[in-house]
């Protein structure tokens, strides 16, 4: 594999002929690819090592692709990019078993160029990103697993081994982007608390056949506009979520589960679907659909105070493997934090090797954090650094659901002959019902205000 | 156009659910089990846990496990709490599961 590296690598520096790549990216998600993108972009030799067959395939989510993080990487990308629906309808639900609220946000302008944000297939998406790094000039090498990063005799990981036969690769700086269960990561003592479930969630999604035609009636939408339903209350005794996405022809219908939580309960994540698939809001929705795949995924929703060490002497990591996922409860999002994440990991490598940096000492991990902070991907997660614990947190999963649907039940409900109950009235009756205390309540919205302010 | 149903779902049986992901199944276990850890494990997290209901207890009180229906998520490592029950690494490549549309 060494005679591909030399073979193919562009040899831009004088130096190169120590290493077989100035830059090996493990991983060939949107944050692997879009750091292979913009390594070669500048000129590197970059080699893009992918385990699965190709980029994609062992990719999932509960997914909206949120693509302007593209706008200065890929020009237009909207009129290329495989995407399924552009969502122009997002709805955030609140549910009981037998009740349900939802905000149904309709924006006509989303459904025009640049757009906001688009449904799509891991498969089709990430392969195509990895396709852009490949014309950039990156070597992407497929059906090949890492099967760990040393370092050299400086103390710098530079070894990339593979199961590949004669599998061993050197580069100056390694960037892992291999997912949540970064073993590269783990393994480099990067991950203080890496077992720590309460900090990952498993995300279990079927994907159903309709018609478009039906898509399209069932959830009041036109050509190529989609939805995303994204749900609370529909997870048992497990804190998590749901979600509906509609693609072209077809739905995903899903449940997060917090680790942590699953690993005390009864109900499997199947059965939570079809539970959720039967809600009577859910139910007329998906009805008749045919299950076309089914799949799974962990989920590092642990946000900025989860997040591992961001590097070590030669190494950066990014996307899932940091977990830059941002399970924000208002906002889920995690293939634009990813491809954010990959360019500054990037764009940090390419600073430090153009000005000499051999990578041993702190400055290439200081600059990619410092990048970092200066874009969304760490601005965001400060700043809703308490988004995760209080979206998981027991009132807002299991006590509030009831409270607001039953709130909202004494509000639309006509008792005559009795006159209409007043909202404080009602809303005392509630919040005693669910077992919630009025100074809960109070906290909870000072800690809301505090977190999304 | 328009399709109807019943609105109650009867439950697609789990092989038929696992039918629908396709695996290319590699020849050496990715995952091992050491059941005789799980024997005395308690809280046995991982058989409602794996989305891919791979662990699966056996009368005599120990566990099974086949690693060719995986999906590589790792929640049974996660969740397991039992120190070196479970080993788990990436299949080789180009095997283990492959999406299409996740």
């Amino acid at each position: 594999m060494a005679e591909l590296a030399k073979s193919t690598g562009s040899a831009e520096s004088a130096e190169s002929a120590e290493v077989d790549f100035d830059i090996i990216v493990v991983g060939a998600g949107p944050a692997g690819s879009t750091a292979a993108l913009v390594a070669a972009r500048s000129g590197k030799s970059v080699c893009l090592i992918e385990r699965g067959t190709f980029p994609g395939s062992k990719n999932m989510f509960g997914g909206v692709i949120y693509g302007r993080v593209l706008d200065s990487l890929i020009p237009n990308w909207w009129e290329q990019a495989p995407v399924q629906r552009w969502v122009t309808r997002r709805g955030t639900v609140v549910m009981t078993p037998t009740q349900s609220l939802t905000v149904d946000y309709r924006s006509a302008g989303w459904g025009e160029a640049p757009y906001n944000g688009a449904t799509a297939f891991r498969p089709d998406f990430d392969a195509w990103l990895a396709d852009h790094a490949v014309a950039a000039g990156a070597t992407l090498v497929c059906s090949t697993t890492v099967t760990g990063v040393s370092r050299d005799s400086s103390g710098r990981f530079s070894v990339v081994s593979t199961d590949r036969p004669d599998g061993d690769l050197t580069a100056r700086v390694v960037i892992a982007c291999d997912g949540v269960n970064s073993f590269i990561a783990k393994d480099a003592g990067l991950y203080p608390h890496a077992g720590d479930t309460n900090h990952f969630t498993l995300g279990a999604k079927e994907v159903l056949a309709l018609p478009r035609e039906v898509i399209e009636d069932r959830f009041g939408l036109v050509g190529d506009e989609g939805a995303d339903l994204e749900i609370i209350g529909c997870t048992g005794d497990i804190a998590g979520g749901g979600f509906i996405y509609t693609n072209l022809d077809s739905i995903a219908v899903g449940v997060v589960l917090r680790l942590s939580d699953l690993a005390e309960s009864e109900h499997r994540a199947e059965k939570l679907i079809a539970d959720l698939k039967t809600h009577p809001m859910v139910a007329p929705l998906v009805r008749g659909a045919e299950l076309q795949e089914y799949s799974a995924h962990l989920i590092p929703e642990g946000g900025y105070d989860a997040m591992p060490t961001l590097g070590a002497p030669g190494l950066l990591i990014s996307g899932d493997a940091a977990a830059f996922c941002l399970g924000g409860g208002l906002w889920l999002e995690g293939v634009n934090f990813a491809i954010g994440g990959g360019q500054a990991a990037a764009e940090a490598a390419c600073a430090g090797l153009d000005r000499g940096d051999d990578g041993v000492g702190k400055s290439l991990v200081d600059d990619y954090r410092s990048r970092l902070e200066d874009t969304f991907v760490l601005a965001d997660h400060k700043k809703l650094r308490k988004a995760p614990d209080l979206v998981l947190s027991d009132r807002m999963q299991f006590r509030y659901p009831q409270l607001v649907c039953d709130l909202l039940e004494g509000v639309f409900r006509v008792e005559n002959p009795d006159p209409k109950p007043g909202f404080i009235r009602l809303f005392f009756r509630a919040a005693k019902k669910s077992g919630v205390k009025i100074r809960h309540v109070l906290v909870d919205a000072w800690r809301s205000a505090r977190t999304y302010g | 156009m328009s399709v109807t149903g019943p609105l109650t779902w009867p439950l697609v049986s789990f092989e038929d659910r696992m039918a629908t992901v396709d695996f290319r199944v590699s020849s050496r276990a990715h995952i091992t089990l050491d059941s005789s850890v799980c024997r005395d494990c308690p809280a046995r997290a991982c058989i409602v846990a794996c989305p891919a209901n791979l662990f699966v207890p056996t009368s005599d009180g120990g566990m099974l496990f086949n690693y060719e229906q995986c999906f590589e998520c790792g929640t049974c490592y996660m969740v397991c709490n039992g120190e070196g029950a479970i080993s788990w690494s990436y299949p080789e490549g180009g095997h283990g599961v492959a999406f299409k549309r996740s």
